[in-house]
């Protein structure tokens, strides 16, 4: 990497802005603003910086609607605004999917909107987090806030998890790195083990590597279960591991005096898997009969949690929640997003702050395409390219205030730091006016009849 | 806009008014002696009116409840209703959502509800869940016996520092006062350990659980807060821990109590968890009697009971090694979450039983504390919701007290395990509480206990947070229509907050926006930038928020209510 010069030629520096990008919220940032944009970021990793600096890249900076001949044709907010809630107030079974990059506040509003119309409120958890909270529910969930492992945690595991690309500042800020208050030395005072199929760049950076097989977290954790119980292990190799390593890094699971897993999709994702995640939480559990041990799913977007804990104080479920009938239902595999565009059954789709487009496999973005599409977000990208309606929003914790919260629930009030583009509006605006507009069309029908 | 309840029989235990026929009114949300001709009158002759009720304790907005929601769908999938045009839909029995919960209360008569457990770090939190939450006005209380800026003063002894502390905490959180829970213990658990007894101190940090309840107390009554120090004592839920209640309580009597308006200096929470006798689960047994002798002679100490219903529950409390040992009893979920530098967290959902020995057990030694303590200003009705029970079981709890046949029937019929007779004395209480003692144990008492002025009664001046209760108490026995008495509380005729009819016919026909109550310290600015910039160094280091994303701004309370303080007075 060639070396860069720093930045000088900015106006002023706003202190302690929260990044906007993945589940660890870093709200240690330094924005250096000239001319109403950011032209550096200190502090923050390279996913962070990028996306705060670059956020004029492929900018979503007008309302558009389809048209006749199938382009997006720019028009006015009142016309994009009128058209987005005329579809929603017609459509019989809306989802309204995303909210993992937009603030709670936002949110707020959309809950609103969609117990008024019987939408499907549902976000990114249902395609990845999710098998992770079907295992909360059904075996616990025993966790900590990140200052915890920071300051007690002499190991640290991360297991289908590759933190060092995905959440970059995660060692640095929270876990392996950092000098804690029972952890002076920092990195010298814990053992990192990774637990991957592949030899990642966390597991380059872990006193161990326990490559197990593709697919073979299950079995790996029963066997751990098994040796903590007391249980002699029949197999020589389980899952790819030498029976000797099982019983080697047992005891000294039990040796630790404050132990963290940290689980990616990885985990979640592999052929078990919700019971993948749910023997993980039981194998914690079973290890705080020895000692100390919590764990932590590895949280993807900047609010992907704040999404369920919203969902939960409001509604008592934490994403797929279906208010058709008047009242709110959870049913996994029947009230999320994915199952109701390959049954076909929604007929307008709102997504905010999220990428079907990118994201969603290829039989529910078929439906995508026969139906109506409201976009609300910031940038281009190929929900765009389904979209009927966009509507431009603003970048939460850069050009509009709101709140977050981390993976391990601690909320930050993200501020704001410049202004946003003038053509575009704030997300909690947006959606309060589709809420409006929509009541006053239900009101005419209501009137009319 | 002005009112006038006409003719109804008001117990208003503040003002000495036991069942007296007159009128009530009230006028842009105050209680007023006169009202012009134009006042609308609501008609409730002979029906029972009371001040709204306060919650002294119960768990209703913040992390824990939503971990519990969360993990628990079979719970947010009871007592789901549908939107109508007034009340949004209501989930769950234990843990209901937020809208729920300020419903519910408002169909009891409640107008004012303490949140027990915030966690500083995650006040924000707290915060959000209050403005979601309709209807009633919630002071949260700040943990404070785990915080490691605490155990530090208090190890020093430096009572002034502590007391700048607590007052700048209390800004920042947006608290209204201070909240101990297993004090050293929970820090102790994040080494996976816990302290046995009030002498006993936590690892590290070499200060026992005795020096930071009293050093907490002192800071407490140097600074005059509206409330005392609000503690649930170490050993929670074991057998034999009731000495270790009673030293707890003992240790401060000595403080100087310094409010006008409360009587006490510690106020001591869900206490039927603390008033275990015996070794173990085999040999458990009442340790109520003698809990009930001390707090009847003592006039320093108040305690709220956290009543066990009998029902399928959630518990969840800053008593983390606690919810670790019910999970080592129970084997059900266990959910746990620790809070760097301040406290730590546990849940577990709970089958009250009334078959399970140990249960009926827990059920009758939280009567026996609500009939053993002679004064009903030193008791109120919690059921430290929803760990003991749901709230809206509040009003069942209240037939219970009302009526010994119901109770004697519960006994007799089997509907609890004979460990009632066996190893409580509850069979052979026959006291049974009249209108008057109920209000006080549910409005009048709490609302004294946290040092409130505009609320817990009928004065002029006050809230127009009223009750009424389609009872006549002239035509009515208690004791002998225990249905009657659970019907009657639990559907209010008329629930008025500030002047506002939020309920009639046990319908909620108005909504209106949560208020937060917290206190600020005013006179202590010096002492808090000291404390502050002698802390911050440390804060930087070992948080992992800045300070200025720590504190709670005033964009989390819509509806601040503020109790000013004048430090020291």
């Amino acid at each position: 990497m060639a070396y860069e010069e720093p930045i000088t030629d900015y106006d002023h520096i706003v202190e302690n802005c929260t990044c906007a990008f993945c589940g660890c919220n870093c709200d240690d940032l330094e924005f250096l603003v000239k001319d109403n944009h950011i032209v550096g970021v200190r502090h923050a990793c390279r996913l962070g910086a990028s996306k705060v600096m670059e956020d004029m890249d492929q900018r979503l900076m007008v309302p558009m609607i389809r048209g006749e001949d199938g382009e997006l044709e720019e028009v006015d907010w009142d016309t994009a605004l009128n058209k987005a809630a005329e579809l929603i107030a017609g459509a019989v079974r809306p989802v309204f999917y995303g909210w993992s990059e937009t603030s709670i506040e936002t949110m707020k509003e959309g809950i609103a909107l969609g117990e008024e119309v019987g939408a499907v409120l549902d976000n990114q958890a249902t395609i990845c987090h999710g098998p992770s909270l079907q295992a909360v529910q059904n075996a616990g969930y025993p966790v900590l806030t990140l200052g915890e492992a920071k300051n007690r945690a002499d190991m640290i595991v991360y297991t289908g998890s590759n933190a060092m690309n995905s959440h970059p500042r995660h060692m640095a800020r929270y876990s392996t790195f950092p000098r804690g208050y029972f952890r002076q030395r920092g990195r010298f005072d814990r053992t990192v083990v990774t637990m991957d199929p592949k030899y990642s760049d966390t597991a380059k950076m872990s006193d161990i590597w326990v490559g197990f097989e593709q697919n073979g977290d299950y079995e790996f954790y029963n066997a751990i279960r098994a040796v903590l119980k007391g249980k002699e292990l029949k197999q020589d190799v389980i899952s790819g591991i030498p029976k000797e390593d099982v019983y080697e890094l047992v005891e000294a699971m039990k040796n630790t005096q404050f132990g963290v897993v940290f689980f990616g999709l990885g985990l979640t994702h592999t052929l078990s898997k919700q019971r993948n995640i749910d023997i993980a939480i039981n194998m914690v559990q079973d290890l705080n009969k020895f000692t100390k041990w919590v764990l932590m799913p590895m949280r993807g977007h900047f609010n992907v949690n704040g999404f369920n804990i919203f969902m939960s104080y409001e509604m008592g479920f934490p994403f797929g929640v279906d208010f058709a009938r008047g009242y709110p239902r959870y049913m996994m595999g029947e009230t999320n997003t994915i199952d109701l565009l390959t049954r076909k059954e929604c007929d307008v789709f709102m997504v905010i702050a999220a990428d079907p487009g990118a994201h969603f496999p290829s039989g529910a973005n078929k439906h995508l395409a026969e139906i109506p599409v409201i976009q609300i977000d910031i940038h281009w990208g190929p929900s765009t390219e389904i979209a009927d309606v966009v509507l431009p929003g603003s970048f939460v914790g850069v050009e509009v205030g709101g709140t977050s919260y981390r993976m391990d629930g601690v909320p930050i009030f993200m501020k704001k730091a410049i202004d946003k583009p003038e053509t575009c509006r704030d997300d909690e605006w947006i959606v309060r006016e589709l809420k409006e507009r929509v009541a006053k069309i239900k009101q005419a029908q209501v009137a009319s009849k | 806009m002005e009112y006038i309840l006409k003719n109804g029989i008001v117990y208003d235990p503040a003002n000495n008014i036991n069942g007296e026929k007159k009128d009530v009114m009230f006028k842009d949300g105050k209680i007023v002696d006169n009202v012009s001709s134009d006042a609308k009158v609501l008609d409730v002759t002979d029906k029972i009116v009371m001040p709204a009720g306060v919650d002294p304790h119960a768990h209703v907005a913040g992390p824990k409840l939503v971990v519990g929601r969360l993990y628990r769908p079979e719970d947010s999938r009871k007592g789901v209703t549908a939107k109508t045009n007034v009340v949004r839909s209501e989930t769950g029995f234990s843990i209901p959502n937020c809208a729920a919960t300020g419903y519910r209360y408002s169909r009891l008569g409640y107008g004012t509800v303490c949140e027990a457990a915030m966690p500083p770090l995650e006040a924000k939190h707290t915060h959000e869940e209050i403005l979601a939450i309709p209807n009633i006005d919630i002071p949260p209380l700040p943990l404070f016996g785990n915080n490691w800026f605490v155990l530090q003063l208090a190890k020093d002894g430096r009572i002034d520092e502590l007391a700048a502390f607590i007052s700048l905490w209390l800004k920042i959180s947006k608290g209204y006062g201070v909240k101990i829970v297993n004090p050293c213990g929970s820090e102790a658990w994040g080494w996976g350990m816990n302290v046995h007894g009030y002498d006993d101190s936590a690892p590290h940090w070499d200060v026992t659980s005795r020096e930071v309840v009293m050093a907490l107390a002192k800071a407490n009554e140097q600074l005059g807060l509206p409330h005392s120090i609000h503690i649930h004592p170490n050993d929670l839920g074991h057998p034999g821990n009731f000495p270790t209640t009673i030293e707890t309580l003992d240790s401060v009597k000595d403080i100087q109590k310094n409010n006008p308006i409360r009587d006490q200096v510690m106020h001591c929470t869900h206490i039927q968890f603390h008033s275990y006798g015996g070794t173990s689960w085999r040999d458990a047994e009442s340790g109520a009697e003698d809990v009930a002798k001390y707090i009847n002679q003592n006039k320093h100490v108040t305690c709220d009971v956290g009543q066990v219903t009998l029902d399928e529950t959630t518990t969840m409390t800053a008593d983390a090694p606690m919810e670790y040992d019910l999970f080592k009893l129970s084997g059900l979920k266990w959910a746990n979450k620790d809070i760097e530098c301040e406290t730590a967290a546990g849940i577990i959902p709970v089958i009250y039983s009334g078959k399970s020995p140990v249960n009926s057990l827990q059920w009758a030694i939280g009567l026996e504390l609500f009939l053993m303590i002679d004064n009903p200003w030193q008791v109120a009705l919690t059921t430290d919701h929803p760990n003991a029970g749901p709230f809206i079981r509040y009003p069942r709890i209240i037939s219970w007290l009302m009526s010994n046949e119901r109770r004697m029937e519960m006994i007799e019929n089997k509907e609890v395990h004979n460990w009632v007779e066996r190893r409580t004395a509850l069979a052979t209480i026959d006291r049974e509480y009249d209108w008057n003692d109920i209000a006080v144990i549910s409005r009048a008492g709490p609302a004294r206990i946290h040092g409130f002025e505009d609320r817990g009664a009928l004065t002029a001046g006050m809230n127009a947070d009223i009750a009424v209760y389609d009872i006549n108490p002239n035509d009515f026995d208690p004791s002998k229509n225990a249905a009657g008495v659970e019907k009657a509380f639990g559907n209010a005729l008329y629930t008025i907050k500030d002047g506002q009819v939020m309920v009639k016919d046990g319908e909620v026909v108005s909504v209106k926006p949560s208020g937060t109550i917290w206190t600020n310290v005013v006179g202590y600015e010096d002492k808090e930038q000291k404390i502050l910039d002698e802390i911050m160094p440390f804060f930087n280091k070992y948080y992992t928020v800045k300070f200025e994303n720590y504190k709670v701004h005033d964009h989390y309370l819509h509806n601040p209510i503020e109790v000013k303080v004048q430090a020291g007075k």
